[in-house]
């Protein structure tokens, strides 16, 4: 197969090949001796579009359906929204342009087999997988339409994907955010389904209000189930705020902090921490250098605004202290920044190990295991055994039972 | 010193790379302009396979006298190496992180002995 490069020039690669990309990454896993601790990656993804043959007959409503069915056919319109971007460099990252050539075998789902290379080369035991086209589902203008798409996929995955995972991927569902009743018949329907340990807010949406009452039913149905509820970022060069970013490295830098500080804004200040004190609440994607940024920020106008947010019984920053965060893409430059960072957000009991893999900046479990700042104990907490306990994950051999015990995270098996 | 013998210089057309196995070192061979070229295959960002992604030239941006943008182009004579996973890259002659010119992989100096070529360890 070839890659374009400069001026055309044509470049023979050889067909993708995950476990040898990979090759590296088991090195690290021998050399750390990371099986003999749980590692959980709470973001990992898989390209679900691929697999809309499959998907989208599961969706409910007839019109929809054929709608969606029929924008297959390649000379249509995509049923998603999408978003300008250059995520694979130009083919520089060149597991994006060579996925199709990456052989599988048959009979077997194959994100699921993909999935098992790699997080076995990465020495991951368990993996959150997560959509990467419907991470742009709330820009869709129709809200049935968004609902007919998360419902389909979470038939799907659950139906179809998780079963054949052994266990070893589980998700937090895509919720159709516009259409609040539609999102809690989501979780009253597929909230005992194994394998799914929450649901997914994709955070791209300018006009999302978090705290709306129309969510509370959400909320309390998640919280009453023990599950937790994630905000999931992303870019959105589209958008007015980014229009004038030239290059699509301001826009993603931007958009992914964005997001976040946008809707983690809104969440802290209406008290929803105070109202659904026992729902673990994640961030996930957007690294970790806007929390800091956010939690002083918000802490300096509490002080002198609190008459806007009466429901608060202290600083914004303490209830982004209660709240989850993945790591990944860990902004690893200023590592005394960073240090500042895991102590501002009680990162041996609040931040999670994130792969993001295969997005073009995913992260190894050795960006943890590395860090010269560590305890141990954080290492073990952050790479999997505080996941461990909020997903109810067993230990998949006995070191890591061991460890697991040993830092007070044994929560199943 | 040791030489490690890669392979026939008929059988290395410029534009050709080989990585091979040295001690604990995996090394990238790249033949680029007639010359040889060789780095630790060991991106210094992750870990990640250095040499075994896209060769393509460098992207300037030239600025005109009134330091208004020419835009984005080729540099005709200067060409990178990508790791393939998350895009790190190497300058093909100094082996120097474009983005940080103070990280430099781990050289090694080729050797040509009439049609075979070495790495010297």
């Amino acid at each position: 197969m070839d890659l374009i490069a400069d001026r055309g020039r044509r470049v023979s690669v050889e067909e993708l090949n995950t476990s040898k990309l990979l090759a590296h990454a088991s090195k690290q896993v021998r050399d750390r001796k990371l099986d003999e601790m749980l590692i959980v990656d709470c973001d990992a993804h898989h390209y679900e579009t691929e697999n809309f043959r499959e998907i989208l007959p599961y969706m409910e409503n007839d019109v929809f359906r054929q709608l969606a069915m029929s924008g297959l056919a390649k000379t249509r319109g995509s049923v998603l929204p999408s978003t300008p971007g250059y995520q694979d460099m130009g083919g520089r990252v060149s597991r994006y342009p060579l996925r199709s050539s990456e052989k599988t075998e048959p009979g077997r789902q194959r994100d699921v087999q993909l999935g098992e290379r790699w997080m076995d080369a990465m020495g991951v035991d368990y993996s959150c997988l997560f959509p990467t086209g419907m991470l742009n589902v709330g820009l869709h203008p129709q809200k049935e339409m968004e609902f007919e798409l998360c419902w389909s996929y979470a038939r799907w995955i659950t139906e179809k994907v998780l079963p054949e995972a052994n266990g070893r991927l589980y998700t937090m569902l895509c919720l159709p955010f516009s259409d609040p009743e539609g999102c809690l018949r989501m979780v009253e329907t597929f909230g005992h389904c194994k394998g799914v340990g929450g649901y997914m807010v994709t955070s791209v949406r300018g006009d999302m209000a978090v705290y709306n009452n129309a969510y509370m039913k959400l909320y309390a149905a998640i919280q009453e189930r023990g599950q937790a509820l994630a905000f999931h970022s992303g870019p959105n060069w589209g958008d007015g705020t980014f229009k004038s970013c030239n290059r699509f490295i301001s826009a993603h830098a931007l958009g992914f902090s964005w997001y976040n500080i946008l809707h983690c804004t809104n969440w802290v200040v209406n008290g929803m921490g105070e109202r659904f004190p026992k729902m673990p609440v994640l961030w996930i994607e957007a690294g970790l250098a806007w929390i800091p940024f956010l939690m002083q920020k918000l802490d300096h106008e509490y002080m002198l605004r609190p008459s806007e947010c009466p429901i608060l019984k202290k600083k914004p920053s303490d209830y982004m202290r209660d709240m989850y965060y993945s790591t990944q893409p860990m902004e690893v430059q200023d590592m005394e920044a960073l240090q500042t960072t895991f102590r501002m957000i009680n990162a041996e009991t609040q931040l999670l190990y994130a792969s993001d893999y295969p997005h073009w900046d995913f992260d190894l479990p050795s960006s943890i295991y590395d860090l010269p700042f560590l305890t141990e104990k954080a290492k073990h907490n952050i790479l999997g055994g505080t996941a461990s306990r909020l997903f109810n994950l067993p230990p998949r051999n006995e070191k890591q039972k061991e460890n697991l015990i040993k830092y007070g995270n044994l929560a199943a098996g | 010193m040791t030489e490690q013998f890669i392979g026939k210089l008929s059988e290395f057309k410029d534009g050709d790379r080989q990585i091979i196995r040295i001690g604990d070192d995996e090394v990238g061979v790249f033949r680029h302009g007639g010359e040889f070229y060789a780095y630790s295959n060991f991106c210094l960002h992750a870990g990640g396979p250095a040499c075994e992604g896209l060769m393509i030239a460098r992207v300037e941006e030239h600025l005109r006298p009134d330091k208004t943008s020419m835009g984005l182009s080729f540099s005709p004579t200067d060409m990178n190496f990508v790791c393939p996973w998350h895009g790190y890259e190497y300058d093909m002659k100094t082996g120097a992180c474009v983005a940080d010119k103070r990280l430099k992989l781990r050289r090694y100096d080729v050797k040509c002995k009439g049609d075979e070529v070495y790495v010297v360890v």
